[in-house]
């Protein structure tokens, strides 16, 4: 989960990084109080979870309480890559010298974390490590080591922090480790870190991303979830307990397994391109146990997109029986249409694997109208694509 | 001969005696794995019935493998506690531990792959959130059904549980050496690099089906391997090229892992190491069927 800057700067304040005093807010007027509190002028600043905000003209001085209502005004309701600016904050203005760059995070290739770190902050930093790879210094930290003040020293050097600044580098980088360990994060990036006027250190911008799998021993996580941003579909879903994103596209995804489901995405995409361009229009993973009321929730969610017109039913029984995955959709079909719901899409349905000779059976059995079987997964993605090209 | 898992085999169970360990021990017992004990502190002496097989169950990893003689542990244990029973596996020093838990935090799994690296990786880690590992009628270390597919000479390693699955299904005929489902977690201990390279010395695997799936650059890092490495006929499967770009990890993930991490760099990756890969996980076992057809 990627927090919004606010956010991260609460966190970066929760763990001792040094942070300028700032507020958020959802309405122009707020900006009065807050602007006064914070000593007459203020940063106003979009919250969007994208970059380039500041060229986009998401950043904006106030001189005064005023002057910082006006541009709140201006900034929020703004449209940044697509996302609309529904809270602004406002931070205390700095005298900024220098910036620089430092961040912690997940490095997949070596199987550890990595402190990066750069005198050449405030900028794009993909842009440094593509055309001044030196200037970014990368270094490899122990999971269970952690970054004792020996490391951040080492960090420091390695990325030649001024002399004057070192100190205060070090103690911030201690600190944002605090962060990244203690609030399970997967990134911790703090771009720029400014040196001000009066040679003091302070976290300016922060990029925090946290692990979803560690909610259960970080219960003020959740909290930081922007439920406003969310699909409704998706966030219909989720009540639900399913996994599914919502895409653009006409042919409803059920499947059994990430590997799968997603496989499933890419053969109806092929199969599209025979169709008049239908592309998947979700990807969902019932899981392991597709029972009737997992299957019939599925249905519901993907025969509530108004964009769906054919749905693919694709499970390989491992564990799970087709037999049951059978009488799960057997019974969605029936669950629905007691709770008056108007089935009317076509079904394609491929089942294999375990007990799939009786699943099918069942299935044909039941002769329901719009449930179609299709032997192979090639050969059904293509008869759903079709059928959503009709 | 197979890799990683045999016949020989001595395997236990960690968190045997909760409801996905019962379920899944069963399962192992019934395809022919040597299941020699359960580990739980709080059930230690006792035993547990499987269907008329009697597995004691024992205090701790460590005194499972001075009593049976135990190699291979299969972890089962919720997300919370995994982390300490993977460290209780590695001081044992048992030589493999598979991990099927799910949804385990990434510093957990970071904590004890260090962990296992200060010991000396005396311990081979296979997951976490894995399906686990089968040497079809020797031994099923995990969850993947044994009545797929029979033995024979194709070796397969995959990210993704139901991806085996469906890949076992299309080449039954054939036949597996061994089977690999390794997981799809950011930090995964064993790689495909890992397999590869096993199956490559494995006298009785003649062929080697990879999948992978979009994110991190471990598929493209297994081509650069095949090229230098591997003399045998590899076949490889990537899916998610039409899944919708994930999570992003800011612009700092993007540079360390040096690729976009999309499928269609893995394929094209993969390509040109001379691995044949196939668009759909059909096309993928045609591929390999043909090969092994001359």
């Amino acid at each position: 989960m990627d927090l919004f800057e606010y956010q991260a700067r609460d966190l970066f304040a929760k763990h001792d990084v040094p942070v300028l005093a700032g507020e958020v807010i959802d309405t122009p007027e707020a900006a009065r109080e807050v602007t006064e509190r914070l000593g007459g002028r203020a940063v106003v600043k979009a919250q969007v979870k994208t970059g380039g905000r500041g060229k986009a003209g998401g950043v904006k001085l106030a001189s005064d309480p005023a002057d910082a209502v006006e541009k709140a005004g201006q900034i929020l309701g703004m449209d940044i890559k697509g996302h609309t600016v529904h809270k602004v904050m406002l931070a205390q203005t700095a005298d900024i010298v220098e910036e620089y760059y430092v961040s912690f995070l997940l490095d997949r290739t070596n199987r550890t974390f990595l402190a990066m770190a750069s005198v050449e902050g405030g900028v794009d930093i993909e842009e440094v490590a593509a055309t001044k790879p030196e200037a970014l210094a990368k270094i490899a930290v122990d999971a269970i080591d952690g970054v004792s003040e020996e490391k951040a020293r080492e960090i420091v050097e390695a990325a030649k922090f001024p002399a004057e600044v070192k100190d205060q580098v070090v103690a911030a980088l201690q600190k944002l480790w605090d962060v990244f360990i203690k609030e399970d994060a997967l990134l911790v990036e703090v771009n720029p870190l400014v040196k001000t006027a009066d040679g003091t250190i302070i976290a300016l911008d922060g990029k925090v991303s946290l692990d979803a799998n560690a909610e259960f021993r970080q219960p003020d996580h959740a909290a930081l979830e922007d439920k406003a941003a969310a699909n409704p579909l998706e966030a219909a879903a989720k009540a639900k307990g399913l996994n599914y994103v919502k895409l653009e596209g006409q042919v409803g995804i059920i499947g059994n397994g990430a590997g799968l489901v997603m496989s499933t995405l890419d053969v109806v995409a092929y199969a599209g391109e025979k169709h008049s361009g239908v592309k998947p229009a979700n990807f969902l993973d019932i899981g392991g146990g597709a029972s009737a009321e997992v299957m019939a929730n599925g249905l519901e969610i993907i025969l509530g997109d108004p964009e769906v017109k054919s749905v693919f039913v694709n499970v390989f029984g491992g564990i799970t029986a087709c037999d049951a995955v059978a009488n799960g959709i057997v019974q969605a079909l029936e669950l629905l249409e007691s709770k008056g719901e108007q089935v009317t899409k076509p079904l394609v349905v491929r089942l294999d694997g375990n007990n799939a000779e009786l699943g099918r059976k069942i299935l044909t059995d039941a002769n329901h109208p719009l449930v179609e079987q299709v032997d192979t997964m090639d050969g059904a993605a293509d008869r759903a694509a079709e059928l959503a090209a009709k | 001969m197979a890799i990683f898992l045999t016949k020989e085999s001595k395997v236990i169970v960690q968190g045997m005696t909760g409801s996905e360990g019962q379920k899944h021990t069963r399962r192992m017992l019934a395809s022919g794995t040597n299941i020699v004990g359960g580990v739980n502190p709080r059930k230690a002496g006792q035993k547990v019935d499987f269907d008329g097989t009697e597995v004691p169950v024992f205090g701790s990893v460590k005194e499972a493998i001075e009593a049976t003689g135990a190699d291979v542990t299969v972890i089962f244990v919720p997300e919370k506690f995994t982390k300490d029973a993977v460290i209780e596996a590695i001081d044992a020093e048992i030589p493999l531990a598979v991990v099927i838990t799910e949804g385990i935090a990434v510093h957990d799994t970071a904590a004890f792959w260090s962990y296992a690296g200060k010991k000396g990786n005396k311990t081979r880690i296979i997951g976490p959130n894995c399906p686990g590992l089968i040497t079809p009628g020797q031994s099923n270390a995990g969850i993947i059904p044994a009545d797929i597919t029979k033995p024979g000479r194709i070796g397969l390693v995959s990210k993704s549980g139901t991806l085996t699955y469906q890949m076992m299904y299309e080449l039954r005929d054939i036949g597996f050496s061994t089977c690999v489902g390794i997981g799809g977690d950011p930090i995964i201990g064993t790689t495909h690099i890992d397999a590869l390279k096993a199956f490559q010395d494995d006298p009785e695997t003649d062929l080697i089906v990879m999948i992978g799936e979009i994110g991190g650059d471990a598929e493209e890092r297994a081509a650069d391997f095949v090229k230098a490495n591997v003399t045998k006929p590899v076949v490889g499967y990537v899916a998610g090229f039409t899944a919708p770009e994930g999570k992003t990890m800011g612009h700092a993930g993007a540079i360390v892992s040096g690729s976009s991490g999309t499928a269609q760099a893995k394929k094209e990756a993969l390509e040109a190491a001379g691995v044949k890969v196939g668009k759909t996980p059909s096309e993928t076992a045609l591929l390999a069927r043909e090969i092994l057809n001359g």
